[in-house]
């Protein structure tokens, strides 16, 4: 294993170590109970938004945290949620009496967890919504699983629910724009290489030199196909057309088109991904009115990307449009 | 070997099942890395260290482990400390699942300091049925109820016509062939449920732990004294 870590059991504390060094004019960072709240919360008056979920995600969640996105992020050990009593007290720091909107992405492990803490906080006079987000398509949803996973749509609801809250929306609003977000949301992944846990040591998963993972997650929980390596618009088009007909999205969409990188796969593929992506939908006739490019949503140090998109109306384009200024994404100020 | 669950046993069983943890950290890892995200033997290892910190907090002079002293809210509170300790050290799907089980098991315990064989069953019975709830689990999702309910049931069974020790040897071997049992199975439940047909041929790593837990306590429940105090 080559990582830039001194201790892998130091690596998430020093990284949040790390964060509070960088970011202090944004962020406030409580290490001990481990998590992330932006400089001036509580914001009276306004619903805080709260997510977490293991780490190795980043910038999820915790560079998603400060003006326009997430009040608090509770990051995890890597790929483990975080725990009842750390969502808690993140909960308590950033309630600004118009209670608090939890994003939860569908893991059976952050949904316990997440669940528990729920039960914590109304115990304790806290009002709190969650909304678990399940858009991944390359897992079945049937009674015989745990559900679709909860993967780029995560960021698109984290961005658009910040700014339904900053206009000092009520809870419920708030928590159906999260909901209509994740309803009009459909990703998928691949993965070109494993990922390498640091407490583990060794890559999650072995993949030929000419392999690939078609369906990965993003905790290097295997795919579920593996096939033979092929030319970049080949994946994209067995990634899009998977997200596409699902929802499914059909001719005149508008579509918010969102290119994820796994970590470890650099922008120039990430822009010949986008290239493939823009001319297939073309085809369809889906537009593309907004997008974002980049490693969002990672899974440490996998090569390989997601495409997720997004069905756009008037509503979620103006909230997607709206000020952020958070370390991941900062636009508007 | 005691007839009764003492609060000395209980506390040697946690033990047991902290060390069990330890030396299979790395066994634990490579079954999740397998069909799920690689953690589960750190996870759980952290969380039982956690666990025996606390522990070593009840030995010191006065605590509720000296045999002197009355205990302070018997067994019940023990396992309920060792709930919340593991709620919010091991994170997870397994920190929710193993810490409701033992909180469970605590509130069912109550605040008696010895257990019959048959009241030990009953509490066991009470904190699986507190994973399935939490968890929503049924038998051949491919989870770690595949083993804790068949030991449940075994003790259950045998609670009253074998020695304790036996009655906790009969648990273990169960939740063994509950264990391995879930190695043709398609997970329904859990992140290996993702793999849909691909979990099949994996043994499941919650299972795994959750017998070494149910071994732990056919090794160590039954004892007098806690198996590294002298005059065991």
């Amino acid at each position: 294993m080559k990582k830039l870590i001194n201790r892998p059991e130091d690596a998430v504390k020093e990284e949040l170590e790390g964060i509070a060094a960088a970011h202090a004019d944004r962020l406030r960072v409580h290490t001990g109970l481990n998590y992330i709240v932006r400089a001036d919360a509580p914001v009276r008056g306004k619903v805080a938004i709260v997510s977490g979920g293991g780490s190795g995600h980043e910038p999820m969640h915790g560079g998603f945290v400060g003006m326009g996105m997430l009040d608090a992020a509770c990051p995890g050990e890597v790929f483990t949620s975080p725990t009842p009593d750390q969502m808690l007290d993140a909960a308590k720091a950033v309630n600004g009496g118009a209670g608090v909107l939890s994003i939860v992405k569908n893991y059976t492990g952050d949904v316990m967890n997440f669940e528990m803490a729920a039960e914590l906080a109304r115990g304790e006079g806290i009002e709190v919504e969650q909304v678990v987000i399940d858009d991944d398509v390359a897992v079945k949803d049937s009674l015989y699983t745990a559900g679709r996973r909860g993967v780029g749509a995560t960021v698109l609801a984290e961005k658009i629910c910040g700014a339904a809250a900053e206009q000092r929306r009520p809870l419920p609003d708030v928590a159906g724009v999260c909901r209509k977000v994740n309803a009009n949301a459909r990703s998928m992944g691949m993965a070109l290489t494993s990922c390498t846990v640091p407490m583990a040591g060794k890559p999650t998963f072995e993949l030929g030199a000419d392999e690939m993972e078609i369906g990965i997650g993003i905790h290097g929980e295997p795919g579920r196909e593996r096939r033979k390596l092929a030319p970049a618009h080949e994946i994209v088009e067995a990634l899009a057309t998977a997200v596409v007909e699902d929802l499914p999205f059909s001719c005149g969409d508008e579509v918010l088109a969102f290119v994820n990188g796994m970590g470890g796969t650099p922008l120039m593929e990430l822009y010949v991904v986008y290239n493939e992506l823009h001319k297939l939908l073309e085809g369809r006739g889906i537009a593309i009115t907004r997008n974002l490019i980049g490693s969002y949503i990672t899974s440490l140090d996998m090569a390989g990307c997601s495409i997720t998109l997004l069905r756009l109306d008037d509503e979620l384009t103006a909230l997607w449009d709206a000020p952020v200024n958070t370390t991941g994404l900062r636009w508007g100020v | 070997m005691s007839e009764i669950v003492t609060q000395e046993g209980v506390i040697a069983w946690l033990r047991a099942f902290a060390a069990a943890v330890a030396e299979n950290r790395a066994y634990l890892t490579d079954l999740d890395a397998a069909i799920g995200d690689a953690d589960h033997g750190s996870n759980m290892d952290r969380g039982m260290k956690a666990v025996v910190g606390k522990l070593d907090g009840l030995d010191e002079p006065g605590g509720a482990g000296e045999p002197c002293q009355p205990s302070r809210g018997g067994i019940g509170a023990l396992l309920k400390t060792v709930g919340m300790t593991l709620v919010s050290t091991v994170g997870g799907a397994a920190g929710p699942l193993y810490g409701t089980l033992f909180l469970q098991m605590g509130s069912a315990a109550g605040e008696a300091a010895e257990l019959s064989p048959a009241q030990w069953a009953a509490v066991l019975e009470a904190g699986v049925k507190g994973v399935q709830a939490r968890g929503k689990a049924e038998l051949e999702d491919k989870t770690m109820v595949d083993a804790l309910l068949p030991a449940a049931e075994a003790l259950n069974a045998s609670s009253s016509g074998l020695s304790l020790a036996d009655a906790l040897r009969r648990a273990a071997e169960a939740a063994e062939r509950g264990m391995k049992a879930t190695i043709p199975l398609v997970a329904r439940k859990g992140r290996a449920s993702y793999l849909g047909e691909r979990s099949a041929g994996h043994q499941d790593p919650g299972a795994t732990s959750s017998w070494l837990l149910m071994e732990a306590a056919a090794e160590a429940l039954a004892l007098d004294a806690p198996l590294d105090r002298p005059g065991t």
